[in-house]
């Protein structure tokens, strides 16, 4: 089982993300994460949507795809070289004793905190999953409070499409 | 009797006139659009939601609209029709109820890829999302079901919506498309201007195929010993059965076709092997699993066809060729994938292939399992065969009839012992395995074909979900003959506890039924019932003799199963074969 990202640009229709999730739910494959937003061209959204499969899960789920009339394209990017990032923020339980510590982790991460309450930090990270992944691991031992990941956008780097 | 139903009388004057831009309401807009769509029957139930609707429908005796007394008699008949005709089929209902009503006849339609145009009415547009009164969400429960839909919030979309619902729903694969129309927008006024064309970014379906694809069928047809067709509901559906026929006659490559494709091709002919999969033919399930190469047309490879897939075809280099992209790959991954309307492939790989000159062991060897293992029951005791009755049907309409069936027992045997010769003569539910479809889908069959015979074979379970339409054949004088093949159980379910579940027959006795005959009597329907061949015999003939609907019942033994039968996880050259 292979992590695909796959972009799909759709019509920016009442009910597009419902046909295009249901899809997915109805046809046995699975959502890691979905990110849906406005897209280069006016009334077209881009989704970009991570799924766990193998390649002809993955060949299925492009055609199926395909076949709902609201989805213009759709592009396998983890075929490609691609840029792949996701927003996280983390709130994270700081006594005021603990802040530097928790400051040289954001920095090494080049994260940024982005309030500061009485006992607690809110973080902000922007990277790949795996990025993601590990300043959450590290942050666990202070006690996370509130977490919330946005899901992965991603493009294709330089030139193409 | 009295027939309720008004001839159409849109003229062509009147048609060119509704093309000049006119402000009208939203019901008269849709209706209009009907027409100029060139929809000529409707199927419909009225109520708050298409109040306006039916408003406009009064007097307006330009397509016909027939009352069923349930939405689930008119979403099978629109899809009778559809599939008798091959133009999409209209079913109109109201919202909450009605349109929930409809949704097993819509996910009838969208597994067997029917062409079907359904009309929802919904609540204000004001009231939606506040779980008004007979409020439901039918775009969202059809989602799966669809092959898509419309909620319309704007009455200027109207004329829009109605032209790509009737583009997208016949043509590629084809199926259900659903359009919700809120009470206010079928109200509203605005100037319509009818619309001809589409312009629908994401939907290109890809009719032309691969040439390179098409070579490499072509030289495996001439290399290939034991090469064997597969021929489903596709090619009926693209107006291919034609070119099937030269195609066949021109390689002499046997062929067998699926339920849905019975008709595809004559089944008199010697290449026909008859239907392959779990009830399919001892000829037809052997060449599938010895062949080494399987061209598939227009099927789907159900698994009811297939049997256990890992196993099926063993030694086969297999082709698939399919409208539908997603159906390539999706059970068996093809050595040859042609993506493509089938009768134009057919059309471009006729001219370049040659008889399959290296296959005539292989025929031989076809021709002696069908002399071997024709389809047989034993007829010996006094009791009605239903087998015997279906032969019976097929002798006296010498298989110029269009049949409908219902689910079960009836509806294999059906499509063994009856030889169709022309497609869209056989009317069945086959993806979905729908129980009471047989009888309503008849009547929109008998709409679409006035002059032909219709016959609808249902057994008793099923005739009774849906008979309440035998009030819509009686008023409006629908000539369908009725068959009921009364064994008195469930007969396909009990089959299954007969041999699978150790003979425990948990509700499958259907006791309290009926009297058929009195139930059709009841709607004014001429009702006969025959226990032996002699009646049989004589209630057939007078069924076929009289004038208008007419049901007629055979009490036939309980106990008879259907072989061959190939049970669940076997593969499909592991058949029961019955009585040995
Ligand atoms: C709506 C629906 N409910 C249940 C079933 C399951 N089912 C398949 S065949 C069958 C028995 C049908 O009995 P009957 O109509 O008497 O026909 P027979 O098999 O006896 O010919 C049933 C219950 C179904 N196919 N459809």
């Amino acid at each position: 089982m292979e992590r695909n990202t796959i972009s799909v640009l759709v019509n920016d229709q009442p009910g597009v993300l419902q046909r295009v999730s249901g899809l997915f739910g109805r046809r046995g494959f699975n959502i890691e994460s979905i990110t849906v937003g406005q897209s280069e061209e006016a009334g077209l959204s881009r989704m970009v949507i991570v799924t766990l499969g193998d390649d002809d899960q993955l060949e299925q789920i492009e055609k199926q795809l395909y076949k709902l009339i609201d989805v213009i394209k759709v592009v396998d990017l983890s075929a490609k070289p691609m840029v792949a990032r996701e927003l996280a923020l983390i709130k994270v339980k700081a006594d005021p004793s603990e802040r530097p510590e928790i400051m040289g982790v954001v920095e090494t991460f080049r994260a940024s905190v982005v309030d500061i309450g009485s006992t607690s930090m809110l973080v902000q990270v922007v990277g790949d999953t795996q990025k993601i992944d590990a300043m959450i691991e590290l942050l666990k031992p202070y006690g996370i409070r509130e977490l919330s990941r946005t899901g992965v956008t991603a493009m294709i780097r330089g030139n193409v499409q | 009797m009295m027939t309720q139903i008004p001839e159409m009388r849109s003229t062509e004057e009147l048609r060119e006139k509704w093309k000049t831009p006119e402000v009208i309401s939203g019901s008269e807009i849709l209706l209009r659009s009907l027409v100029l769509e060139g929809v000529d029957t409707v199927f419909g139930y009225p109520g708050g939601a298409v109040l306006y609707i039916y408003d406009a429908l009064y007097g307006f005796n330009d397509f016909k609209h027939v009352l069923t007394r349930h939405e689930q008699g008119a979403i099978h008949a629109a899809d009778g029709y559809a599939r008798a005709s091959g133009k999409p089929g209209v079913c109109i209902a109201t919202s909450g109820p009605g349109a929930t009503n409809l949704v097993t006849g819509i996910a009838t339609a969208y597994m067997d890829s029917v062409p079907l145009v359904v009309i929802t009415g919904n609540v204000f547009s004001s009231l939606i999302g506040t779980d008004a009164f007979q409020e439901a969400d039918i775009t969202g429960i059809t989602m799966p079901i669809t092959k898509h839909s419309y909620l319309v919030r704007n009455v200027e979309d109207l004329p829009r919506i109605i032209h790509e619902a009737f583009h997208i729903a016949s043509t590629g694969r084809k199926g259900p498309v659903l359009i919700d129309i809120p009470k206010d927008v079928s109200a509203a006024k605005t100037l319509f201007t009818p619309v001809n064309n589409v312009n629908l970014r994401g939907y290109n379906p890809r009719t032309v195929p691969n040439k390179l694809q098409l070579d490499k069928l072509v030289r495996a047809i001439s290399e290939a010993e034991r090469p064997i067709i597969i021929a489903g509901g596709g090619v009926i559906y693209s107006g291919a059965h034609e070119a099937m026929y030269e195609f066949v006659k021109r390689t002499e490559i046997p062929i067998t076709t699926t339920l849905l494709g019975l008709g595809a091709f004559p089944s008199g002919d010697e290449l026909w092997v008859g239907m392959p999969g779990m009830h399919g033919t001892y000829t037809a399930n052997n060449a599938i699993q010895q062949c080494d190469l399987l061209i598939n047309i227009g099927a789907r490879f159900d698994d009811r066809v297939t049997g256990k897939l890992d196993g099926f075809a063993p030694k086969a280099k297999i082709v698939h060729i399919d409208i539908d992209p997603a159906e390539i790959g999706k059970n068996i991954s093809p050595d040859i994938p042609i993506v493509g309307d089938v009768k134009t492939v057919l059309e471009m790989l006729i001219p370049e292939v040659e008889r399959a000159s290296k296959a005539d062991a292989w025929r031989t060897q076809i021709a002696q399992w069908k002399l071997d293992k024709p389809l047989r029951y034993n007829d010996e005791g006094k009791v009605l065969k239903p087998q015997w009755v279906i032969e019976l049907i097929n002798e006296t309409t010498k298989g110029e009839a269009i049949v409908t069936t219902d689910v079960g027992q009836h509806q294999m045997w059906a499509a063994q012992y009856y030889k169709f010769n022309h497609p869209r003569s056989f009317i069945t539910s086959g993806g979905l395995g729908t129980m009471g479809f047989g009888f309503p889908s008849a009547i929109g069959a008998q709409m679409a074909n006035p002059d032909r015979l219709v016959v609808s074979i249902n057994g008793d379970g099923g005739m009774q979900m849906c008979s309440q339409e035998l009030a819509i054949c009686a008023i409006n004088n629908i000539p369908v003959k009725i068959v009921v093949i009364n064994n008195e159980v469930l007969g396909m379910v009990r089959q299954w506890q007969n041999l699978i579940y150790e003979k425990r027959y948990s509700y499958t006795d259907l006791a309290g039924s009926p009297n058929f005959v009195k139930l059709a009597e009841a709607y004014g329907v001429k009702g006969i019932r025959a226990t032996t061949k002699e009646e049989a015999r004589a209630a057939w003939q007078e069924a076929l003799e009289t004038p208008g609907p007419v049901l007629v019942e055979f009490l036939v033994s309980k106990d008879e199963n259907v072989y061959p039968m190939v049970t669940q996880g076997s593969t499909i050259d592991q058949m029961l074969m019955g009585d040995e």
